[in-house]
């Protein structure tokens, strides 16, 4: 696989990750638990938005095709998207969607910390800009996280009830393949492993000031970074992408 | 978004017991000198109560016009689109928050008017009980919703309640954006493939006549407008706004190539007006009455929202109390 190919997916890796978890704060919109929380799920699905435009842009200009960036995310079906599992998990209830959230921030913050110093100065800059907002987006979810696990008797129910769905989804984070490894050796991408030791202790810091326990060994799903999904994302496309598939060649 | 002139009776006049004249007398010259009335200055009961009641709907406006929009949001035809509605959406989330804090400066409380709408006490403008079926709506509420919203906040912005017009000047500048990005949509469309512009036409067709019932009943059938303008609540009359309005809009239509649902309307050379045909009073009645297209989902969609966060406003509040009794503890130790 040559540098650019690799380069592309990379970035087309990244896009889909914010594009999908974007979508599902895009969800959210209106049903916030209170006005002020309405508000800030929107913060988080504007920042993944504007991440998603940056990484699908930067990959339309290196595959040089005339494509864009709304080509490749409305255009691309459930097998070419390659985001991980975990953020096409749904909403669930609120404590579904603020764990998956500190799950893939705390993953994200320190990724996004190293990707600015990558060789690829596009990349690093999209993640300099990445970095500050993906701070905030920890902060936010740990401290939800925290209130819900020391809240009441239901909300910490609900918290241990959301790890046991979503901890499955976790490892995938942190595999690589020929792609990330190929990149790596460029100077260019983030090893996911490096990245291990500092995700887990941030979780294990919000688990414990929230009375949450992490589940012993858990079976690992894998796929979404080859294009086997769950069967959620196939509906959350159809209809994201219904008028850019029903009206072919229309601007919106 | 948005208030609206609803006609409504004002619910306890019996409360008007006989007030200082002295107090009442100043009051009326402040405000016929412009000055603002501000939260602890001495006010009449029927002030407060007129203003209590058009902030807290116009608050409902805001959180129930979330809605017709968020509607569309998954679906959205670009990133940028999708963009711009969610900021968009939010900011009119925002603009609730604002308005239910300058009602409580009048000594009622966002828990009681939040109550007020869901158990379907409070009033909230008609046009959200309408639905959105296709793309351009977002287009048509951006440019004529907002639009009609824009023509009737700008004057609140001199409001003599301080708080009120406080808020509304923040309001305002977003709404213009609002305004903006809605026409922007409509132009798209209208220039598109004969889908969209078929899409655009039927947007303006739903929207038109509900956007202009939103300056409320004619003034001839108005009961609250005239003490409003004494107190400087409110400037203009409905009609002069809404003739504002068709005014500002009929040319913008025209340079879309889109036709207005009214084949009365005409200019008329001496007043300079685009004078409109009748409207239909009853379907403005009906809607208020609750019997709009999309009453009782707006409702029932509110409902919902507000029972499935009790679990987390418990738990949040739950949180609370226990940190502060850890933080007690502390000191008590320490
Ligand atoms: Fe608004
Ligand atoms: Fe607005």
């Amino acid at each position: 696989m040559s540098v650019q190919q690799a380069l592309i997916d990379y970035s087309l890796r990244l896009a889909d990750n914010a594009n999908v978890l974007g979508h599902r704060f895009c969800e959210w919109s209106g049903k916030g638990p209170m006005l002020e929380e309405d508000l800030a799920l929107s913060n988080l699905g504007l920042d993944l938005l504007g991440q998603a435009r940056s990484f699908y842009s930067y990959a339309a200009e290196l595959k040089g095709d005339g494509c864009t960036e709304d080509d490749l995310a409305f255009l691309r079906d459930a097998n070419e998207y390659k985001n991980l599992l975990l953020v096409e998990m749904p909403n669930g209830d609120f404590a579904v969607t603020m764990l998956r959230h500190l799950l893939f921030s705390a993953y994200y913050l320190p990724f996004f910390v190293a990707l600015s110093q990558s060789n690829d100065k596009t990349l690093a800059a999209i993640a300099a800009k990445a970095e500050r907002e993906m701070a905030y987006h920890l902060r936010h979810s740990a401290e939800w996280v925290i209130r819900l696990g020391d809240g009441t008797e239901d909300s910490l129910k609900r918290m241990q009830d959301a790890i046991m769905v979503l901890w499955p989804y976790t490892g995938e984070m942190f595999e690589s393949d020929e792609i990330d490894q190929q990149l790596v050796d460029a100077g260019v991408a983030i090893d996911p492993e490096s990245l291990r030791e500092q995700w887990h202790a941030t979780i294990n810091e919000v688990f414990q000031r929230a009375g949450l326990v992490e589940p012993e060994s858990v079976w690992m799903q894998t796929g979404g970074r080859t294009g086997v999904h769950t069967e959620h994302l196939g509906f959350m496309l159809a209809e994201m992408q219904f008028l850019q598939r029903s009206y072919p060649g229309a601007e919106w | 978004m948005y208030t609206q002139a609803l006609n409504d009776k004002d619910p306890s006049p019996a409360e008007d017991t006989i007030e200082d004249p002295v107090l009442a007398e100043r009051f009326q010259s402040r405000i016929d000198q412009e000055l603002r009335i501000e939260a602890n200055d001495w006010m009449p009961a029927a002030y407060r109560r007129t203003l209590q009641r058009q902030i807290a709907q116009h608050a409902h406006s805001e959180v129930i016009g979330m809605q017709p929009e968020g509607n569309w949001l998954t679906r959205a035809p670009t990133l940028k689109r999708k963009a711009i509605l969610l900021a968009k959406i939010q900011d009119e989330a925002g603009h609730g928050l604002y308005l239910y804090s300058a009602a409580e400066t009048l000594g009622i409380s966002r828990e009681e008017m939040e109550s007020q709408l869901l158990t379907g006490k409070a009033r909230y403008s008609s046009i959200f009980n309408y639905p959105t079926l296709n793309w351009a709506d977002m287009g048509a509420i951006g440019w004529l919703v907002d639009g009609a919203a824009i023509m009737n906040q700008v004057p609140l912005c001199r409001c003599s309640y301080g708080p009120y017009a406080r808020a509304m000047v923040r309001v305002c500048k977003e709404e213009s954006f609002h305004q903006r990005q809605g026409y922007d949509i409509m132009t798209q469309m209208a220039k598109g493939t004969a889908a969209q512009k078929a899409m655009a036409q039927d947007a303006l067709n739903r929207t038109w006549w509900p956007s202009i019932m939103m300056f409320g009943p004619h003034d001839s059938d108005s009961s609250h407008s005239e003490q409003s303008m004494a107190w400087k609540i409110k400037r203009f009359s409905n009609d002069d706004l809404r003739q504002k309005f068709i005014n500002a809009t009929v040319p913008q239509a025209e340079y879309l190539g889109l036709t207005i649902p009214d084949p009365d309307l005409k200019f008329n050379e001496e007043t300079g007006n685009w004078e409109s045909g009748p409207i239909d009073w009853d379907e403005f009645k009906q809607v208020l009455a609750g019997n709009g297209p999309c009453n009782h989902l707006r409702l029932s969609t509110r409902q919902r929202a507000v029972a499935e966060g009790e679990w987390v406003r418990e738990a949040a509040a739950a949180h609370a109390a226990k940190q502060s009794a850890r933080a007690t503890n502390k000191e008590e130790a320490a």
